[in-house]
């Protein structure tokens, strides 16, 4: 099959190009197969652009759905068998960099000086990989539904505090007007447990490691910040504040449009459709300050360079190419994300200056705080979503945030410190 | 002589040879792979090299402690009881966290406890996820044995009447079986939804609204069981089919004879009937525990091992130990633990239902 | 014995009739469900779910679905990998096992006895507890193919089919088959100056036509079914079997649930229609397995 694949290649390349010159291959693996949306499309066209472009190489795309993503790129390193050119989520690329998946990326800085910093993938002092979006979160409502209920709007420079944002849950809650006031989202098991809700644990003080260290997680996951938040968040749940694990996933995407939910946690990718639902009613806000500040998870896809490849030369010509801003812009544009540079966003029709979701870039120049950048996010990631899951369903928050510290500890340890 | 047997020697390997070289290769050899691999600390992907850590794993996995809990008292010496009305027990995680007087309790945690007196005696598992997997799995295959097979015994006995469109019927009850356990389960999400899943919708229907909408898969009492009576209805049609041949063979003459000498259908079924079934019923009731064993694809696709891990199970946790957590020797190890545990099982039930000449 | 009321019988007939299909009902609602479903637009089964609706088939109906899942992921490719991948390995299934089959009880071979044992202990051997250490071996074993030697099998048709060619079930089902054979046959041919291989071709293996039917289904639906290890160790799109294909519908944040039914009818119908052609076969050779077991 490959052969073939190579062959016909080959000839169309050849057939294309006015020299006769051999073309080499880059192979591109990319997450969301199976999407349908216009960032498939935007890929593809990608590619096409690149390949046309210049004659040395030629990048042939390869898709996945996107939770067998990781998995694939797992077997495919045991077996030797990576691509030259490999999308990965942002935390998951220093495990990727310590598994020697992917070499430094040897890009010249000076090409993403002006990239928000959740957009640049760095570990052990090197670049590996760089995006050409971000993602933010925010609470979505309706200014009208604040009013209604008497409750301030918040800022950037004045979120709601956390008393705040509970009183103002309880007496949305009291006035029986919705089904819960908060949409968190717990029906998307995965990473966006972390990436959604370790803000909320940061923002309480705490956090998934240490990272002075990352050597440990006692104490910060586990600490008496960490607890706070931990009966925070159970409050919630055994309250009827929001919804919980069982939540029907099909009205975690309508529910806020619907009137189900007062105001959802949810990220730029979901907010066009309540643009167009409320127009100027539709309030993107940051979230509450529980104590240490308001933040927001950061780092989304970004493309690398694997370990294996012979092809580093193509592979960082065709990052290159793509990070140039018409296509930051065009991503924006077709996937509503937040665009890697303010130059791009000024081009885009959602975060141009005055555009609808504009408070997005704002939020995630300001607030967007990495996940632990560390190999052992992989583990830590599952084991922390396990523990949100579990004190959202009644376990005792303080037992089940040890057990997590035990086991983070015990991974890190077992991976000899996981080359910090 | 010696070249027939030479002859018979040779060909014996030559057409019994690919199979056992698949087998040993793809089978047999992983096996003791896994074995290996849960005597080091093998990943997934790491620069890090493999080492040796014997039993490290297993200590890991099935290292319990008993522990007795006093509860507090005051100044006094009386026994401090809190605003519900209970005891007052200090905090378990006072023992088993940083506490230098109680080593072998570190990183332990409660497993189950009761109340003795007025002090609780705490069992402490070093993994507790796990030990909820091995009660979740054993509760799941003595459960769904003995029911699997005396419900495809009671849909066999239906079935085994000369009726006209019979065969339909009986293709019908077999149809989950070829249906892949993915499929199932993503329509069963549906049934067992909450609030307004089909299964609510058809409870309050027939109780007039008397019924209140459960949450079965996100509650921790009904989560298990409700992939138990899924399991089940898969896969009762299989059995139900085995359970009907034996019911074929029983000679009709033996039936004659009962009813000549006034046996009633209950006495039939237990005197001729049941002991015509005991081959059949051994090899179901093997056949059937095996394949519980092995449980997997619904709690990857309905339940990821929650509510609670009510739904863990030995499967689950080893592919997500090995795959999810990059954790091989973990994986290997549960692996290996399962393989002694089902072998115990075949072999106690061998034993138990062997030929008593 | 008193005289039978004809009413009665008629009565009586009729509640076993009502049993039969209330059962029937149990049996097939899920099934029904799914295609009534993948017919409907998203948002419509999802409320259709509350009633009765869910299993008729009202509202919107169209193929859209099926139109949509078709655009969203190859489906045509992934059943041609899965009936490629099932058939092949089948078709091998039979042939080694049989052949072992027959050693095992025709010809008396030194180690017989303890082989079989050994084989017979990996029916205890559940798949997903070796499927790790197994992708890490098929990781790295090689191969002679057009381009010479490769090493690794990860990502490749042969990986989804070798590993399951030769298992403890068929052969046992062969042996127990083989051993009930009548003797005299095997025997007069042999006086006759037969080769083993012409009495395996000539005289057992057409009499195993049931042995053969039910070791074919059994690896079948085990085959066409599998999830776990193609999801491990298949990555390119153009040799993804039919349950890794799920992923393209059920992996995305918003799930198109009307085209999860729709998918999931094309994968699960051409089953259903081969089974119910052939059910008396399915049905019988499954059965002559619980007497001779």
């Amino acid at each position: 099959m490959k052969h073939i694949l190579k062959t016909t290649v080959a000839i169309g390349a050849m057939l294309v190009s006015t020299t006769a010159m051999a073309q080499t291959e880059l192979s591109l693996w990319y997450h969301g197969a199976g999407s349908a949306n216009a960032e498939e499309a935007l890929v593809n066209q990608l590619v096409e652009d690149f390949n046309a472009s210049q004659s040395d190489w030629n990048v042939v795309l390869e898709t996945f759905p996107q939770l067998a993503y990781n998995d694939a790129v797992g077997a495919a390193a045991l077996a030797g068998e990576l691509p030259d050119i490999l999308d990965v989520d942002g935390p998951i690329m220093p495990n990727w960099a310590w598994a020697n998946y992917m070499q430094p990326l040897g890009i010249d800085e000076a090409l993403i000086a002006d990239f928000l910093p959740g957009t640049i993938g760095r570990w052990d002092g090197e670049v590996y990989s760089v995006g050409l979006w971000d993602a933010a979160v925010a609470i979505m409502t309706r200014r009208s539904t604040l009013e209604k209920y008497d409750i301030r709007v918040p800022t950037i420079a004045e979120p709601w505090t956390g008393d705040e944002f509970n009183a103002a849950l309880e007496v949305i809650a009291a006035s029986g007007d919705f089904d819960y006031p908060l949409d968190l989202g717990m029906a998307w098991t995965g990473e966006w447990y972390p990436y959604a809700f370790s803000p909320f644990l940061q923002s309480f003080g705490g956090d998934i490691v240490d990272r002075s260290t990352y050597q440990s997680a006692e104490g910060v996951l586990n600490g008496d910040e960490a607890i706070a938040f931990g009966e925070w968040w159970q409050g919630l749940f055994e309250n009827n504040l929001a919804p919980g694990t069982s939540q029907d996933a099909a009205v975690r995407e309508t529910g806020l449009l619907e009137g189900n939910y007062a105001m959802a946690w949810n990220g730029n990718w979901a907010a066009l459709p309540v643009v167009e639902k409320f127009g100027d009613d539709a309030l993107f806000l940051p979230a509450p300050d529980f104590g240490n500040g308001s933040t927001i998870g950061a780092a989304s896809w970004q493309f690398g360079i694997s370990g294996t490849s012979e092809n580093s030369d193509g592979a960082r010509e065709f990052i290159e190419f793509a990070i140039q801003q018409k296509y930051l812009s065009a991503f924006s544009d077709g996937t509503g994300l937040v665009p890697s540079t303010k130059a791009a966003a000024a081009e885009t029709a959602n975060y141009q200056p005055g555009g609808p979701l504009e408070v997005f870039f704002d939020l995630s120049e300001a607030q967007a705080l990495v996940r632990p950048v560390t190999p052992g996010y992989v583990v830590s990631a599952k084991v922390f979503e396990k523990a949100l899951s579990d004190i959202a369903n009644g376990a005792d928050v303080a037992d089940t945030l040890d057990a997590a510290v035990d086991e983070i500890n015990e991974d890190i340890e077992r991976n000899s410190g996981y080359g910090h | 002589m010696a070249t027939r047997i030479d002859q018979s020697n040779k060909a014996g390997w030559l057409m019994a040879g690919p199979g056992i070289f698949l087998m040993t290769a793809f089978i047999i050899v992983p096996f003791f792979l896994a074995f290996a691999f849960s005597l080091t600390n093998q990943r997934l992907a790491s620069p890090n090299a493999t080492e040796y850590v014997g039993f490290d794993n297993y200590r890991g996995l099935l290292g319990v402690a008993v522990f007795t809990l006093e509860p507090e008292r005051d100044d006094a010496g009386e026994v401090v009881i809190d605003d519900d009305g209970e005891i007052s027990y200090p905090r378990l995680r006072n023992f088993t966290r940083n506490n230098p007087d109680y080593p072998n309790l570190a990183g332990k945690r409660e497993w189950f406890s009761w109340q003795w007196g007025d002090d609780r005696i705490v069992i402490l598992a070093a993994d507790v996820v796990f030990m909820k997997a091995l009660i979740n799995t054993f509760t799941f295959v003595f459960v769904v044995a003995p029911v699997q097979a005396a419900v495809a015994l009671g849909l066999a006995l239906l079935i085994n009447q000369k009726m006209r469109g019979i065969s339909i019927f009986r293709a019908l009850y077999f149809m989950p079986v070829v249906v892949s356990i993915v499929v199932v389960s993503l329509l069963w999400r549906f049934i067992y939804a909450p609030g307004d899943g089909l299964l609510n919708n058809l409870l309050g229907f027939f109780s007039f609204g008397a019924f209140d909408p459960r949450d079965w898969l996100g509650n921790p009492n009904t989560a298990l069981g409700s992939i138990m009576a899924m399991s089940i209805w898969q896969g009762v049609g299989f059995h139900m089919v085995i359970w009907l041949s034996g019911l074929q063979t029983i000679s009709p003459t033996l039936y004659e004879a009962a009813s000549i000498e006034g046996a009633n259908k209950r006495q039939q079924f237990r005197y001729v009937t049941w002991p015509g079934l005991r081959n059949t019923a051994v090899l179901i009731l093997i056949v059937i525990t095996m394949q519980a064993f092995a449980l997997f694809a619904q709690i990857d696709v309905m339940t990821n091992g929650g509510p609670l891990d009510s739904t863990q199970v030995l499967v689950f946790q080893a592919v997500e130990r090995g795959y999810g957590k990059q954790d091989i020797s973990g994986g290997s190890t549960i692996s290996v633990l399962l393989f002694v545990i089902v072998l115990s099982i075949s072999l106690i039930q061998r034993y138990l239902t062997r030929e008593k000449n | 014995m008193a005289a039978i009321n004809p009413d009665d019988q008629g009565l009586r007939l009729a509640v076993r009739y009502a049993v039969l299909c209330l059962v029937a009902v149990i049996f097939v609602f899920p099934l029904l469900f799914m295609v009534m479903s993948s017919l409907k637009p998203s948002a419509q089964l999802l409320l259709d779910t509350k009633s009765i609706r869910a299993f008729l088939p009202v509202g919107d109906i169209s193929l859209d679905n099926y139109r949509a899942a078709f655009d969203r992921a190859p489906i045509g490719v992934f059943v041609l990998n899965s009936v490629l991948i099932t058939g092949v390995t089948v078709l091998l299934t039979i042939f080694v096992c049989s052949l072992a089959g027959f050693a095992f009880v025709f010809l008396d071979w030194k180690g017989r006895g303890v082989i079989f044992s050994i084989l017979l202990a990996t029916l205890i051997i559940p798949y997903e507890t070796i499927f790790i250490p197994l992708l890490l071996m098929a990781s790295q074993l090689p191969w002679i193919s057009t381009e010479g030697l490769e090493i690794g099998w990860l990502n490749s048709y042969r990986v989804q089919v070798v590993p399951f060619i030769a298992d403890g079930l068929s052969i046992f089902l062969f042996v127990q088959f083989f051993r009930d054979l009548p003797r005299e046959l095997i025997e007069a041919s042999r006086v006759e100056g037969a080769s083993w291989w012409a009495i395996y071709r000539r005289i057992v293996m057409p009499l195993s036509g049931p042995v053969i039917a039910t070791a074919a289904i059994l690896k079948f639906l085990f085959m066409y079914n599998q999830y776990l290890w193609p999801l491990m160790v298949v990555q390119d799109e153009s040799i993804r079997p039919v349950m890794v294909g799920l992923g393209y519908f059920t992996d995305q944040l918003n799930v198109p649930w009307g085209e999860v039914m729709a998918y999931l009818t094309v994968i699960t119908v051409p089953v259903l229609a081969f089974y119910l052609s052939l059910q008396k076969v399915f049905i019988s050779s499954v059965a002559s397995t619980g007497v001779k077991g």
